[in-house]
């Protein structure tokens, strides 16, 4: 598990951040966005795969969160 | 010379590589790139904030500088304990030239080196006595302090002392913030992570203090965070926001205090300069307090009123004059200085290798000049530096990341720019090869270069450099050859 960070990039997308490795990456995709399940499986730019525990959307971004990398790249 | 094709600046780089050893080459490779404007993402070209190679002359720091040298540091009324061996702190005591105003050794202690000079028996038996007599003394000898933040130095956290139990007890006895950092030199790849160290502790004992606590804010509160003040550069910034309209709350942390500090997160907008070194607290500061932050870029007029507008709208339309207002004040100054200087620089080309901001934010000053920059690299970068700078650079130009001594003067021998743009580490030596030097870590001794007061300085000094008589004397008389008669007759 690793803390990571959500927030909206400059075009309204959402960007993931890493601070332990300084990694910023635009998301590519995520499984669930809605309102009530937000969350999932996500996708970063750079190929790589974390997984956040599907919740509520939160009310604001930026958001720090626990992630479960599935996936890294490099 | 023209500047260097796609294929020459490649081939070049494999020429350079030709030296490693075959594990030392793999490595090296990926951190020389041949910038291509087309490229997305950075690290498709390039790697970063990797661990150097040993047995190469890299030029970065430790830790211990990110967190004391240059986020802590510049905080002037607190003072700050280099705690371990005298060294660390006295070699780089008031190097980084972070202007303030005050009395030194009364009220602000920005030039002083304070230790804990660890000996032999401290790492022994542990210096957590010591460290709480140190501060007894400081409080004894410097009652204006407003604060003191303990900066280990190595050896700190191989014995393991818990400075921590030491800062909460003397915090209490004293009534003032005692910050224990746990930047050891150790830690990292480079200074990079002292950075992300000391925001950390900014976050966890600073920012916290003033919670709840009422203040007096307007709708136009700023914080410039990110600019050390470095020879002034922090003042001649903060002068164009005022007089726009803004309200700068908090200086970080040039000329800073950490009251200031402690009210940033009333403020309604954080003007990040430079992004590495404290991007951290910033999205903290979004996340926590709901504060908005935005990169800007002080160098040269054209960024400047670039960024002056885009922080304008943020705003309503009072400060969008305001910008407006300050621009056209500033444009008959501004202009006087690129018809002065520029005819003398047009077409110089520059390589830089710096650290921070400074490889990418610079080039719009050059240009202003009509001058180019053709090789940048980062000391201590990541890859979202990187990605900003490749839409900066030209096609064709060179990056390198942690570029070693001897990568360096390859590049600069065959690239033969007019103006090597680096550290006090390079300058001697390139003075000696013959190519023009400005120190652009601290300004060489000059400064401020930021804002429009800034460029005016800037110009001024890349002209010195560049057109100094000395560099047509480089060759000693007697082995000059004979001047063709004509030459002679017309002069
Ligand atoms: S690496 Fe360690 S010993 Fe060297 S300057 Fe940094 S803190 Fe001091």
């Amino acid at each position: 598990m690793a803390n990571i960070m959500i927030q909206r990039g400059s075009k309204g997308e959402y960007v993931f951040y890493l601070p332990k490795r300084d990694l910023e990456d635009g998301i590519v995709s995520m499984e669930f966005d809605t309102p009530e399940k937000w969350g999932g499986e996500i996708k970063l730019n750079n190929g790589g795969c974390y997984y956040i525990e599907p919740q509520p959307a939160p009310a604001r971004l930026p958001i720090s969160l626990r992630a479960k990398r599935l996936d890294a790249a490099e | 010379m023209s500047a260097l094709t796609r294929e020459e600046s490649e081939a070049l780089i494999q020429e350079v590589l030709e030296v490693y050893p075959e594990k030392a080459k793999k490595d090296r490779a990926k951190h020389l790139a041949v910038n291509d404007k087309s490229i997305e993402q950075s690290k498709k070209c390039i790697t970063s904030n990797r661990k150097s190679l040993p047995g190469v002359m890299t030029i970065r720091g430790c830790a211990y500088a990110g967190s004391k040298g240059v986020v802590w540091g510049p905080i002037k009324d607190m003072i700050h304990i280099s705690h371990g061996p005298v060294g660390c702190g006295q070699y780089s005591r008031a190097g980084r030239r972070n202007y303030y105003v005050g009395t030194t050794g009364v009220n602000t202690f920005g030039t002083m080196n304070f230790t804990s000079d660890f000996q032999e028996k401290d790492i022994v038996f542990g210096g957590d006595k010591k460290l709480a007599k140190v501060m007894v003394e400081i409080e004894g000898l410097f009652p204006l302090n407003k604060g003191i933040s303990i900066q280990s130095e190595c050896p700190i956290g191989l014995i393991g002392d818990d400075i921590e139990a030491v800062a909460k007890k003397t915090a209490v006895e004293t009534g003032k913030p005692v910050v224990p950092v746990r930047c050891e030199g150790f830690r990292g790849v480079s200074q990079s992570l002292g950075h992300h160290i000391a925001n950390d502790a900014i976050r966890d004992w600073v920012l916290p203090r003033r919670e709840g606590k009422a203040f007096e804010g307007t709708p136009y509160d700023v914080a410039v965070i990110g600019d050390y003040n470095i020879g002034g550069d922090a003042w001649s910034s903060r002068i164009l926001l005022e007089e726009m309209g803004l309200r700068v709350v908090a200086q970080w942390s040039g000329d800073g205090t950490i009251a200031e500090m402690e009210k940033t997160p009333y403020v309604k907008v954080n003007l990040i300069h430079c992004y590495r070194s404290m991007n951290y607290i910033a999205r903290h500061m979004e996340e926590k307090y709901n504060i908005p932050w935005m990169e800007y870029n002080f160098f040269g007029p054209t960024k400047v009123a670039e960024s002056l507008r885009a922080i304008a709208a943020l705003f309503d339309d009072k400060i969008k004059e305001g910008a407006e207002r300050v621009i056209a004040k500033y444009q008959p100054l501004m202009q006087a200085v690129i018809d002065k200087y520029k005819p003398r620089l047009q077409g110089k080309r520059v390589m830089l290798y710096v650290g921070g901001l400074r490889p990418r934010h610079v080039i719009g000053a050059y240009e202003d000049l009509g001058m180019e920059v053709v090789g940048t690299g980062y000391e201590f970068g990541h890859g979202d530096d990187y990605d900003r700078t490749i839409k900066d650079m030209g096609n064709a130009t060179l990056l390198y990341d942690d570029v070693t001594g001897f990568e360096f003067e390859e590049f600069v021998k065959r690239v033969k720019p007019d103006l090597v743009g680096s550290g006090i580490k390079e300058k001697f030596i390139f003075q000696k090869m013959g190519v023009p030097f400005r120190q652009m870590h601290s300004w060489d001794y000059s400064g401020p270069y930021h804002g429009y007061d800034g460029f005016a300085i800037f110009a001024r000094d890349m002209d010195m450099t560049l057109n100094n008589p000395c560099w047509g004397k480089m060759q000693a008389p007697w082995l000059k050859k004979a001047e063709p008669e004509e030459a002679k007759k017309a002069a």
